[in-house]
C-alpha cells in the first residue's frame, strides 16, 4: 500500500515529469523561469491549485458527470471549475493570508491557462484513479512541475552571463537548454522498482 | 476584400502564432512526433479557432467586459468538445494518438489570444479570416517541426520510409529532449535568416 503510493509519487515527479516528459505547462515553464525566486513562487502556486482542482474535478466526475451521463460536458465543466477555483483561491489569500498573496498573487491568474492543471484533471479521469491515488498523483505531478521550473531557472540565471551566438539568443537557447534538462530527466526511465 | 486577404496572410507569415509570437508551446512540442499527428493537431486547432472567432465576434456586443474572458473560455470549450467528438467518431486513430491534447485545445493560448485581441473587436468575416490565417500558420509550423523530427528520428515522412533499411535514425528526436532542441534550432535558423534580411534592408 505505502509502496504503491511511493512508486506512484516518484513516477509522477521524476519518470513522467509533467513538463519535461509530458509537455504540459510549457508556457509558464518558459515564461516565468528567468529567476529562481519567481520560479519558486509560480511553482508553489501551481502545486496548490493542481492539488485542489484535481480533487474537486475528481468528485465532480464521480458524483455528477458519470451518474447523470454527462461525460461529454467534461472539458467545459473542468475548465469552469479551474477558473472559479483560481479566482476563489486568489480572493481567499488576499483576505486571510496577505503575505502569501503578495508572494504568489501575480502568478495565480496565469494558472487558469496553465495546461498542466486541466491536463492533470483529465489524466486522472483517463487513468481511472481512486480518490487517494488522485491526491497522491496530482500533488506529485505538481511537485514535479515545481522541481523542473526551479532547476530550469537555475540554468537560465547562468545563461545570462554566457556569451551566446546572436541567432541563438533569447528563445532558441532557452529551448535548447530545456532540451538538455529533459535529457537528464530521461535517465530516470532507468529507475526500477 | 484585400484587407481580409491581408488579415489571412498576416497569421501565416508575419505574425505566425507559433514561430513568431511563440504561443501554444505545449501542443507544438507534444504532438510533433509525426507529420500526421502534427497535421491532425493543427487542423483541429484551426477549426476551433475559426468557429470560436466567428461566434465570439457575433456575440461581442452582448458580453459585459468583466466576464468576457470566462465567456470566451466557455465558447471555446464548446467547440473543442465538438471537435473532440467528431475526431473520436471519424478519425479514432488520430484521436487516440493525440490523447488529452485535443481537450487541452481549450487552454491553448493562441485561441484565447485571438479571441481577446481580434475577434472581440472586429466583424465576423474579418474574424473568420483571422482564425483561418492563424490556424494555417499554426498548422504550417507544426508540420514543419514534425517533418524535421520524423525524418531525423524515424527516417520517414508521414509514415512512408525515406532512406531504406540501412538507415538508423536518431531516436532522440522523437523523445521529449529532441522536441525542445529541434524547435530551438528551428527558431535559431529563422532568426538567422531574419537578421540577414534586416541587414540587407539597412
Amino acid at each position: 500500500m505505502i509502496k504503491d503510493a511511493v512508486v506512484l509519487s516518484i513516477t509522477a515527479i521524476l519518470i513522467q515529469n509533467v513538463v519535461l516528459v509530458q509537455f504540459l505547462g510549457i508556457c509558464p515553464f518558459l515564461g516565468v523561469s528567468k529567476k529562481v525566486e519567481t520560479a519558486f513562487g509560480m511553482g508553489i502556486a501551481v502545486v496548490f491549485v493542481i492539488a485542489l482542482s484535481s480533487m474537486i474535478t475528481w468528485a465532480l466526475q464521480t458524483y455528477v458527470l458519470v451518474p447523470f451521463g454527462l461525460e461529454y460536458l467534461r472539458t467545459i465543466a473542468f475548465i469552469l471549475v479551474i477558473a472559479t477555483l483560481v479566482q476563489l483561491v486568489e480572493m481567499f489569500l488576499q483576505r486571510f493570508i496577505p503575505g502569501l498573496y503578495a508572494a504568489m498573487g501575480i502568478y495565480l491568474p496565469l494558472i487558469t491557462t496553465n495546461c498542466a492543471v486541466l491536463g492533470v484533471a483529465l489524466l486522472v479521469v483517463q487513468k481511472e484513479y481512486s480518490f487517494g491515488q488522485t491526491v497522491i498523483y496530482s500533488t506529485s505531478t505538481a511537485i514535479g512541475f515545481l522541481l523542473a521550473i526551479v532547476l530550469f531557472a537555475g540554468v537560465r540565471e547562468r545563461l545570462d552571463d554566457a556569451r551566446i551566438p546572436r541567432c541563438l539568443r533569447g528563445f532558441p537557447i532557452t529551448l535548447i537548454s530545456a532540451g538538455f534538462l529533459a535529457m537528464a530527466f530521461l535517465a530516470f526511465n532507468g529507475l526500477k522498482f | 476584400m484585400s484587407k481580409n486577404l491581408k488579415v489571412l496572410t498576416n497569421g501565416i507569415i508575419k505574425e505566425n502564432p507559433t514561430l513568431v509570437l511563440l504561443l501554444g508551446m505545449c501542443p507544438t512540442l507534444a504532438t510533433t512526433t509525426g507529420v500526421i499527428n502534427g497535421l491532425g493537431m493543427g487542423i483541429s486547432a484551426a477549426v476551433v479557432l475559426v468557429m470560436a472567432n466567428i461566434a465570439i465576434s457575433l456575440v461581442r456586443k452582448f458580453i459585459p467586459s468583466k466576464i468576457r474572458i470566462a465567456s470566451f473560455v466557455v465558447i471555446i470549450a464548446g467547440f473543442v468538445t465538438m471537435v473532440d467528438m467528431l475526431l473520436k467518431a471519424y478519425f479514432p486513430s488520430i484521436s487516440a494518438s493525440l490523447g488529452i491534447f485535443i481537450p487541452l485545445i481549450v487552454v491553448n493560448c493562441i485561441i484565447l489570444a485571438r479571441a481577446e485581441s481580434f475577434a472581440s473587436k472586429n466583424t465576423w468575416a474579418a474574424s473568420a479570416m483571422d482564425g483561418l490565417g492563424m490556424g494555417a500558420g499554426f498548422t504550417l509550423a507544426l508540420v514543419l517541426l514534425a517533418s524535421v523530427r520524423e525524418i531525423a528520428g524515424n527516417g520517414s515522412f508521414a509514415g512512408i520510409p525515406l532512406f531504406g533499411d540501412n538507415f538508423s535514425p536518431a531516436l532522440v528526436f522523437l523523445l521529449p529532449p529532441g522536441g525542445f532542441i529541434a524547435f530551438g534550432v528551428l527558431l535559431a535558423v529563422i532568426n538567422f535568416f531574419r537578421a540577414k534580411k534586416e541587414a540587407k534592408h539597412d
